[in-house]
């Protein structure tokens, strides 16, 4: 029986901290909007997320500066998913019950999808600057759901077309069997079926993480292949084509965005020279860009990196349809985006009925001397 | 046929490279019959530990031969400590537990080196340099790479010097003698404490090796190498019979060409699936593994 009274006052201890804690939480949120910042800000892709915060710190500040939005000071909330789906959806639940309700991110296509179902039934908006995968709009699911970057089949149809120029007739298509990487290759699969003069030589998924993968490069040798296109992120690529350029495979490598990261050219190192991949397009014409890239340098030291300037005009377009619509209204807000233009790094953008960001596209780059460099 | 000769030799290295892990699990298993699931981290920090040594050495102007073998030796005597740690701090303690704890202990071990390692290093993708010797191999050239061929050569070497040692040294007879009945090797003098310890340390030994070859095959590394080269590895061991030495060499050989074949003649999609496909075929024959002994019945 003692023991029994000391649980229940341990018990009852607990819960008045946690509700103390609550308690302490409500006070100041008043006048206050806050901005969820939801992705990979650890793990072996947190070079893809952590961008995405600081971008979103910087037009927070930027925005705070200049009296805030209808008078709220933009606060920024950071929650990290690793790019899991399972993470993905504790940050979506925590966000949702801190009545956060604009959310910039997630990063990966995966974790996005899983967040999506949680961010609709709460009424939250969620615009992504990287999520790429196609029916994240296209399937018409997630009408709160908009992002700032062109989808995986327009980015599958300029690799397909970019190859044809290349001259390659048959070409092995290899993915990581992961949401994004998968889509993109089965685009690119659909596309060089449909065009005729191409055949693909090989469609394979390869484990990410494997102890190597002789087995597969062999594989694409044996296929006859003239040309591989991966999807998937750089960990496998690196992996991938240096195992093809030790066996002395020396045909071109075409990949995606999830490889167009310094890290790929620095784990590659020389294998890296001659690879190719598609990109967001060089958009450091725009008069934002260089403002977006200033402040990152003033407040970091350091270049921004990936999806920097997607993250920061995603920012900027949800903060700034909150201005239009007059506060955090769902329907207003989602309305706003749509109608209102906002200028951004990446130009004057408004999305369309869908949520794709209308402007925005892709390039082909090309490893020369350890550096991408655009290929017109 | 050349393609099938590329194949076997693909799957040749990547089963020595399970076989060096395997061997590990194995050992400790035979010993003190715990599953050591930190035994994956300590071939990661044996892979960064070398990549340490070739940075410092190469800076230093080392020949490329002379950094291989230091970089191995490094790793062998780094993982060696770490190994024989681990069991002083994470599961000598819970000796006398039931057997649920130590394999707890264990899994908190693995998570810990793990997230040590990347915030003491980085969560990046990291190069790690071609330290195995370039060469032409003579004849077989066109299909097997010098590094594959080193791979494989180390590994069996690795094997025979253990099965030697293990056979015909007095530590290596306490080590059988303590698998067979702990409680009768103490009380013939064996030192229990010290074979335990050192299983552990021939065993994170192997591991180290196998982890700087693999790293510098492959090209890069990071803090989660270890995790699926573990799961691989004890796949391995628990195929040719977890607790058995030549059990675990051959249950990794078979798992290497099982996923090698399947990649090259059916689909990478279903290199996993035909690993664990095996497995349990097996395990349904043969419960205890290829070569593993039947439990007896202690009455």
């Amino acid at each position: 029986m003692r023991g029994n009274w000391k649980l229940l006052a341990l018990v009852l201890a607990v819960v008045a901290l946690f509700a103390a804690g609550c308690g302490e939480g409500k006070k100041d949120e008043a006048k206050k909007l806050v901005l969820g910042v939801a992705g990979a800000h650890s793990g072996d892709l947190a070079s893809y997320g952590l961008p995405t915060v600081n971008a979103a710190k910087l037009v927070a500040a930027d925005i705070n500066a200049k009296g805030g939005v209808l008078g709220m000071q933009v606060e920024v909330l950071s929650q990290d998913d690793q790019c899991k789906p399972e993470m993905a959806t504790n940050a979506a639940t925590k966000l949702l019950s801190e009545d956060v309700k604009i959310v910039l991110g997630h990063i990966c296509s995966g974790a996005t999808k899983a967040a999506l179902e949680i961010y609709k039934d709460g009424n939250i908006v969620c615009m992504s600057p990287s999520a790429t995968n196609p029916p994240l709009t296209q399937s018409g699911d997630y009408p709160n759901f908009f992002r700032t970057i062109a989808s995986d089949d327009a980015q599958a149809q300029l690799e397909v077309d970019f190859a044809k120029n290349l001259g390659l007739k048959n070409i092995a298509v290899i993915h990581d069997k992961g949401d994004y990487g998968k889509g993109f290759a089965s685009f690119c699969k659909q596309f060089i079926e449909e065009d005729g003069g191409m055949s693909v030589a090989l469609f394979e998924g390869v484990t990410p993480g494997a102890v190597d993968y002789s087995a597969v490069v062999q594989k694409i040798k044996n296929s006859g292949a003239d040309g591989v296109i991966f999807g998937g992120y750089h960990p496998e690529a690196s992996k991938i084509v240096t195992a093809m350029r030790k066996k002395n495979i020396d045909i071109p490598f075409l990949s995606d965005d999830g490889v167009k990261d310094d890290t790929f050219i620095k784990v590659a190192g020389e294998y890296a020279e001659g690879v190719y991949a598609t990109g967001p397009r060089d958009i450091s014409g725009n008069p934002l860009y260089a403002v977006a890239e200033e402040a990152h340098k003033k407040e970091f030291g350091t270049d921004p990196g990936a999806f920097y300037y997607q993250a920061y005009a995603a920012a900027q377009a949800l903060l700034n349809a909150v201005e239009k619509a007059g506060g955090t209204d769902y329907d207003k807000v989602v309305n706003a985006l749509r109608t209102e233009y906002v200028e951004t790094p990446l130009g004057k953008i408004k999305f369309d009925g869908r949520g794709d960001a209308e402007g925005v596209g892709f390039s082909v780059y090309q490893v020369k001397n350890g550096q991408y460099v655009e290929v017109e | 046929m050349e393609y099938f000769l590329e194949i076997l030799f693909g799957g040749l290295t990547r089963g020595s490279i399970y076989a060096l892990i395997a061997l590990g699990y194995t050992m400790v298993y035979g010993i003190i019959e715990l599953i050591n699931f930190a035994h994956g981290e300590i071939y990661m920090i044996g892979a960064f530990t070398g990549l340490i040594i070739a940075g410092v050495l190469g800076a230093a102007g080392f020949p490329a031969a002379a950094i291989f073998v230091l970089a191995i030796l490094g790793a062998v005597l780094y993982s060696a400590a770490y190994g024989y740690t681990i069991e002083k701090i994470a599961y000598k303690p819970l000796r006398g537990a039931q057997r649920l704890s130590p394999l707890i202990s264990a899994i908190g071990m693995s998570i810990f080196l793990q997230n040590y390692v990347m915030l003491a290093q980085t969560s990046d993708f990291l190069p790690f340099p071609s330290l195995i010797p370039e060469f032409k191999v003579p004849w077989i050239g066109h299909i097997i790479s010098s590094s594959e061929l080193i791979i494989v050569v180390v590994t069996i070497l690795v094997c025979i010097g253990l099965t030697l040692f293990i056979k015909f040294t007095r530590l290596g007879k306490a080590m059988r003698a303590t698998a067979q009945n702990r409680k009768m090797a103490m009380l013939v003098g064996i030192n229990v404490n010290t074979v335990i310890s050192a299983t552990f340390v021939v065993g994170s030994s192997l591991a180290a090796v196998g982890g700087v070859l693999i790293a510098s095959h492959i090209g890069q590394i990071n803090y989660y190498i270890g995790f699926i080269a573990g799961i691989k590895a004890f796949t391995a061991a628990v195929l040719g019979g977890i607790g058995s030495v030549p059990g675990a060499m051959l249950g990794a050989l078979i798992l290497g060409q099982t996923e090698a074949f399947a990649t090259g003649y059916v689909s990478s999609d279903y290199e996993d699936v035909f690993a664990f496909a095996l497995l349990v075929l097996i395990l349904i024959f043969r419960p205890a593994g290829i070569m593993g002994k039947e439990p007896v019945q202690k009455v």
